[in-house]
């Protein structure tokens, strides 16, 4: 890991009387710059795995396609999969793949961006529902000024090229807009 | 709408997706007055505590009495030697321990001070530490301002 200190902020400063703090007496010389900050990373190492659902999820993506999974009792899809329903707790036993155009369903404007891959900013950050699926997937937008993206906008993912595929969510580079009419925010209800 | 397929879990955990995962936080933090000062004192390759309402001096140095949350000021200067207080053997050193060889974690009362600093003992095993045991700080042959300036401690008489 590498960090810039001097990518950091300045040290902040509260108002006069807001709160202050004695500065110690000191009984040995500290020098002309004592030190004021420090970089202390911490990091913790894992072996990860997502569960048998999320691998065929996974391996699905890796062949450009979207895998949910549906709820023996509702008949509602569920993407990513984790096994069983979220709403009935029954396992899912069926398959289907979905998308991969989808509808925004929620975004957020992001104005300060972190993470290794983090687009410059401001970028938009959003829930797909691809179209099929009961619930959404995270990702970003591309290809539109941020101040354009809408909750109903129909979209399709970008996906790295061929040779770059792996089991990864990021396979998906981002997602763009397509040439179709929004969908009303009312036929999204249940899925925001 | 998608092709359907039926789901198959019959691999018993062969279709199971593994990686690596981490997680980093690279913080990067102020010290404030109090423990500003004590690193930089390390710098120096000297450690300052910092004396507490009813007397006693903590270190390493905290900013706030831990009876009476009053400020404290008046730093004071203790040993380089210590005495083993309790602690731990680590047979097998993990990434990014301050030790990659079998080491103790111990809380170390360094003389002038009647709180204890956590930090790890490089000794050559189990039957050579006990509570009690006198160790003395080795100091990082480059100090940086930064608790890592003490390398480690190591028995005091000179059996490591």
């Amino acid at each position: 890991m590498t960090v810039d200190p001097s990518e950091d902020r300045s040290v902040s400063v509260l108002p006069d009387d807001l709160w202050t703090q004695p500065t110690p007496s000191v009984p040995v010389d500290l020098g002309d710059e004592p030190v004021r900050r420090q970089v202390v990373p911490g990091s913790m190492r894992y072996d990860y795995t997502p569960g048998l659902a999320s691998s065929r999820f996974l391996r699905g993506l890796a062949e450009k396609r979207i895998l949910g999974e549906r709820c023996p009792e509702t008949g509602e899809v569920y993407v990513p999969p984790r096994g069983v329903s979220p709403v009935s707790g029954l396992p899912t036993t069926e398959q289907v793949e979905v998308g991969p155009s989808a509808t925004i369903t929620a975004f957020c404007v992001v104005h300060i961006g972190f993470g290794v891959n983090a687009p410059p900013t401001p970028f938009v950050s959003a829930l797909f529902l691809p179209d099929g699926a009961a619930v959404s997937l995270y990702g970003t937008m591309g290809e539109i000024p941020y101040d354009e993206v809408r909750i109903g906008m129909r979209v399709e993912p970008v996906w790295v090229d061929d040779d770059q595929l792996t089991e990864s969510m990021e396979n998906i580079r981002y997602w763009r807009p397509i040439d179709e009419p929004d969908v009303p925010a009312e036929q999204l209800k249940g899925h925001m | 709408m998608g092709v359907t397929v039926t789901v198959d879990d019959s691999t018993g955990g062969e279709g199971l997706l593994r990686a690596p995962l981490v997680i980093e936080y690279p913080f990067n933090r102020t010290t404030g007055p109090v423990v500003g000062a004590f690193v930089s004192a390390l710098r120096d390759r000297r450690v300052l505590g910092i004396r507490a309402a009813d007397g006693r001096v903590v270190c390493p140095p905290v900013e706030y009495d831990p009876q009476t949350g009053a400020p404290l000021e008046e730093m004071v200067e203790v040993a380089a030697t210590g005495t083993v207080t309790t602690w731990s053997w680590v047979p097998e050193a993990r990434e990014g321990q301050p030790l990659q060889t079998p080491h103790a974690l111990a809380l170390v009362q360094l003389d002038g001070a009647d709180t204890s600093v956590l930090h790890v003992v490089d000794a050559p095993g189990p039957e050579a530490l006990s509570t009690g045991a006198r160790v003395r700080i080795r100091w990082a042959a480059e100090p940086t301002g930064a608790i890592t300036d003490i390398e480690c401690f190591e028995l005091d008489g000179g059996a490591s």
